[in-house]
């Protein structure tokens, strides 16, 4: 008993998870988290499960927010990939997205049969409108911490304007805004 | 043949989604309204609103629209062609990671992605609002929304059914 707990401090983390725990561990997570699964899935693999240490997510984290991709899809990848190789990432995946994919249909199915009933239709259009609420808030408070420089400001300026006004593509938009920011950031470096 | 379409739009989505799924928004709603005109700005703004009543990641409006579109066959083929590529990158970079991980360039990617990531979240929010707040109802639901979204300790369902019920009731 001793020792166990000993050797438990030792090493928090647990062994490692195969593909079944992999897809029902992640399903659990895309059923739990509305809006914003990271702070979840934090405390559902670092704390809950011990799959992966602090560090460890932190690191990976850094990555999968860099790379195109949902961060929380990504991650899902890259944890499935540490324990179990790709059989592991693509349960992992599917863990996540199958349940949440199969509810969202059938909000759709019902949505569909009754969207003649007005009460319905307004439901939705009040829910849409609480829905963009809450992008502007999530954009918002993105905004507050990196509000500091001029650059941040011109980029998010030019963002707007790029994709409302001049409606580029989203290639040519982050092609263009990430060359002139790694340019500025260099310049102003050396 | 429109299964194809699908396949080339959410594949060109999946690795132009830096800075996660909110950032592509504006593109797919592009795509999916205007250029390919599957559907309304409207219904675009209504499935966008299903998806986020709904738990899990954010980009769960990706299958609604292949359904949408071309029903299980679309769902499934959207699906594939929106997760699969980034996950395919994410495969690939991490077996690099090591390498990279201190490399000073690093920094300043991310330094420069994430004005534009956060740019591009108010694109998205510009667009559904103005794709679904026809009214002064629907618009003052929107700024009372983002102002209760601003804080940490309501919960995103409680905001959305305050939405849902306002709708109700008022309209």
């Amino acid at each position: 008993m001793k020792a166990e707990a000993i050797s438990m401090e030792r090493e928090p983390v647990s062994e490692a998870p195969d593909c079944k725990a992999l897809f029902t561990g992640f399903m659990q997570l895309g059923l739990m988290g509305f809006g914003g699964v990271l702070p979840l899935a934090h405390r559902i693999i670092v704390e809950d499960k011990k799959w992966i240490d602090e560090g460890k997510f932190t690191d990976l984290l850094g990555v999968c927010q860099l790379l195109p991709g949902g961060n929380i899809i990504n991650m899902s990848v890259a944890i499935g990939m540490e324990f179990q190789g790709i059989k592991g990432a693509i349960s992992s995946v599917l863990g996540l997205i199958s349940a949440p994919t199969a509810i969202v249909l059938i909000i759709y199915q019902v949505y569909e049969h009754f969207q003649y009933l007005t009460a319905v239709q307004h439901m939705i259009q009040g829910l849409a409108a609480a829905a963009a609420g809450l992008l502007f808030a999530t954009g918002f408070k993105m905004l507050r911490p990196i509000l500091k420089s001029y650059l941040t400001v011109l980029t998010i300026a030019l963002t707007l304007v790029f994709m409302l006004l001049i409606k580029l593509p989203l290639a040519l938009t982050l092609f263009i805004l990430v060359a002139i920011n790694l340019l500025v950031l260099g310049v102003k470096k050396s | 043949m429109i299964l194809w379409t699908l396949v080339i739009v959410f594949t060109q989505l999946s690795v132009l989604a830096f800075g996660g799924g909110n950032a592509i928004l504006p593109e797919m709603q592009h795509q999916v309204v205007t250029v390919h005109q599957w559907m309304t700005a409207e219904q675009f703004s209504s499935l966008f609103a299903m998806a986020q009543a709904a738990p899990g990641p954010n980009m769960m409006i990706v299958p609604l629209v292949g359904w949408h579109v071309a029903g299980p066959a679309g769902l499934l083929v959207t699906s594939l062609a929106k997760f699969g590529p980034s996950s395919i990158i994410t495969v690939y970079v991490l077996k690099f990671w090591q390498r990279f991980k201190d490399h000073p360039l690093r920094a300043r990617f991310e330094k420069a992605l994430k004005p534009i990531t956060v740019g591009l979240v108010l694109v998205s929010a510009w667009l559904i609002a103005d794709a679904s707040a026809q009214n002064a109802l629907l618009i003052l639901i929107v700024i009372l929304t983002a102002i209760l979204g601003m804080f940490k300790k309501v919960h995103p369902l409680w905001v959305m059914a305050l939405g849902a019920g306002l709708g109700i009731c008022l309209l």
